[in-house]
């Protein structure tokens, strides 16, 4: 029984991971931008949900309406003052990706720094909806499940947008060949950089909903870059339902092992894990070979 | 060799001058001076070495952490058995034997993914080590008891400093070296021209991470206590890569250039301001990528240059 509640509470987990690793792979998939500084945004929203509860007292929910298009209008800068200079400049892919690399990474510095300088390191955690409910008799938390099914609904209407509109349309042709996508007339800057952004409010909403269950502080976007960097290399670039399935296994093997093996392990396995896929299968888990 | 050490005599001599002066430095100047030495030959050896493999062919490697981490317990472990210079030897040879094991199974991701599996490679090893510490051993810590003096850690960092410079200098010049800046341009083409693309880099990484165990062995002398979280600590894979780059990654020389600024403004920064250091970091990064493409010495040469040409058309005129 117990084995059951510390799998039913990986699956919960498994679906924030999914949705972090969602936005990274929008930005991935897209506009092909590896963004090291991803988890930045989550950080940023996590503390936004912070500051709305405990500064301001206000359901940390409606913090979304802050960091979301904060963190959309700063990731839509970042793609079209940095890194299309880059785009521009680069002779190949593996020049684009060292540059993106070392500036990401830079970025992921800056920002780690100005939230150290103006929120110090100190852990933080706010308690919401911690109540336990009964789910398939086993006793969950709600703020947990709340995460899971925002997760899913977001998830789902990401799937609705790239499936059945002309936008979305777009952004799978982009994913699929950015150059014969521009010669059937798709904007393929415009669409990137509204990708880009869009993946960065994906992280800041995901950083809100786990906010309710984990205690975090400023130097945590680097871990959860790494997560949603495993999901995405494990589910393959540019695939909604392969990410949410991906992120599913990555929170189960990740509870499970915690459970079975050692609490202490679970970033080693998370990194063992990933580090299995990118050796036996780097091109991921869902997609033909 | 011969005729290497004929053209090259002037540098040579100049060097050795050098060495010899800043191996004096010790006798007439505080320990803090010291220590900041140290730390900044420390910096030039990681970043020479790092420069030496991730510079030439492009693998950029962020496991730098991890070899330093490997060399740091090498020495805690082996210095209670066996005399503090072998402990250095064993650690040097753990670290080449750690990469050859590490390069033979990963060097063939290419780009992005190769980054990210050495950032990974040096949590997993800092993981795994504290837990094993903890479970295992039952401690979290090691302690490390030698009367090795500054002054000696000061003298051996300078020589390994000098050698990882002359050693990335001299492959440079030799086949290995053009071997690995085939590998940076095309591999595809590298292979094609009959070079064993798998044996020259798995060999040169093993090669560059002996010498990132050795200074991480020769600084542990100077601590007492040490545990897996100082040892693994991924800033030192960050600030050498800077180093590398800043200095420019093309030339032997080049990551000594870089190191010098970026350990004088850590060690201005660092005490008083911990958290700047980390936001300076991160600019130098995006400063390097769209200013300075080819590093302090690319900067240096072209100034240099220009000089050089105002003053023939001086005299021409």
């Amino acid at each position: 029984m117990i084995l059951f509640e510390v799998f039913l509470n990986g699956l919960l987990l498994g679906g924030t991971y999914g949705l972090i690793a969602l936005g990274l792979n929008l930005q991935y998939g897209v506009a092909r931008i590896l963004n090291l500084s991803y988890g930045e945004f989550f950080m940023g929203g996590a503390f936004t949900a912070f500051f709305t509860i405990m500064l301001w007292k206000f359901n940390p929910l409606l913090s979304l309406f802050i960091s979301m298009p904060i963190a959309f209008a700063i990731n839509w800068l970042i793609y079209q003052f940095l890194m299309i200079p880059l785009v521009r400049r680069a002779p190949d892919q593996d020049v684009l990706d060292a540059d993106v690399v070392l500036v990401t990474f830079g970025l992921f510095f800056v920002f780690q720094g100005l939230a150290l300088v103006n929120w110090s390191g100190d852990l933080r955690g706010y308690s919401f909806l911690s109540t336990g409910v009964p789910l398939f008799g086993a006793t969950v938390a709600l703020n947990r499940v709340l995460a899971f099914f925002g997760a899913c609904a977001i998830a789902f209407a990401l799937f609705l947008l790239l499936r059945y509109t002309r936008f979305g349309t777009a952004l799978r042709a982009i994913t699929i060949d950015p150059v014969a996508a521009s010669l059937v007339g798709v904007d393929v800057r415009k669409f990137s950089a509204l990708a880009f952004a869009g993946g960065g409010a994906l992280a800041a909403a995901s950083g809100m909903l786990v906010s309710t269950f984990i205690s975090f502080s400023s130097t945590i976007g680097v871990e959860y870059t790494l997560k949603a960097l495993i999901v995405v290399i494990m589910a393959g670039v540019g695939r909604v339902t392969g990410t949410l399935a991906a992120g599913l296994l990555l929170g189960v093997v990740e509870s499970l092992g915690g459970y079975l093996i050692d609490p202490g392990l679970t970033i080693a396995i998370n990194f063992g894990l990933f580090m299995l896929i990118l050796l036996l299968r780097p091109t991921g888990l869902f997609t033909r070979a | 060799m011969l005729e290497l050490l004929q053209s090259h005599w002037r540098i040579g001599a100049l060097m050795a001058l050098g060495a010899f002066i800043l191996a004096l430095v010790p006798f007439y100047s505080s320990s803090y001076v010291i220590s900041i030495f140290i730390v900044l030959y420390a910096n030039i050896a990681l970043a020479t070495a790092w420069a030496f493999f991730s510079g030439t062919t492009r693998y950029i490697s962020l496991a730098t952490a991890a070899f330093f981490g490997v060399g740091i317990y090498a020495l805690a472990i082996f210095h209670v058995y066996v005399p503090v210079p072998l402990a250095l030897l064993a650690a040097a040879i753990v670290g080449f034997l750690v990469a050859l094991v590490v390069g033979l199974s990963t060097l063939r991701l290419r780009g992005v993914y190769f980054v990210v599996f050495t950032f990974g490679l040096t949590e997993l090893i800092h993981q795994v080590l504290n837990w094993w510490e903890i479970k295992i051993n039952k401690t979290v810590s090691r302690y490390i008891f030698t009367d090795v003096s500054n002054v000696s850690i000061y003298e051996t960092l300078l020589a390994v400093a000098l050698i990882t410079i002359v050693g990335s200098w001299f492959v440079s010049k030799i086949r290995l070296g053009f071997a690995l800046r085939a590998i940076g341009e095309d591999e595809t083409v590298a292979r094609h021209t009959g070079v064993n693309t798998t044996r020259v880099k798995v060999v040169c990484f093993a090669l560059s991470a002996s010498v990132m165990a050795l200074v991480g062995a020769v600084l542990a002398l100077r601590y007492s206590y040490i545990d897996a979280t100082i040892a693994f600590n991924n800033t030192w894979s960050f600030q050498v890569l800077i180093a590398a780059l800043l200095g420019g990654a093309g030339r032997a020389w080049g990551p000594a250039i870089g190191a010098i600024p970026l350990v004088l403004l850590s060690d201005f920064l660092a005490g008083t301001f911990p958290h700047h250091f980390g936001i300076a970091l991160g600019l130098c990064f995006v400063v390097i990528v769209y200013f300075l493409p080819g590093g302090l010495t690319r900067l240096l040469e072209r100034l240099y240059h220009a000089w050089w040409a105002e003053q023939t058309k001086v005299r021409t005129h």
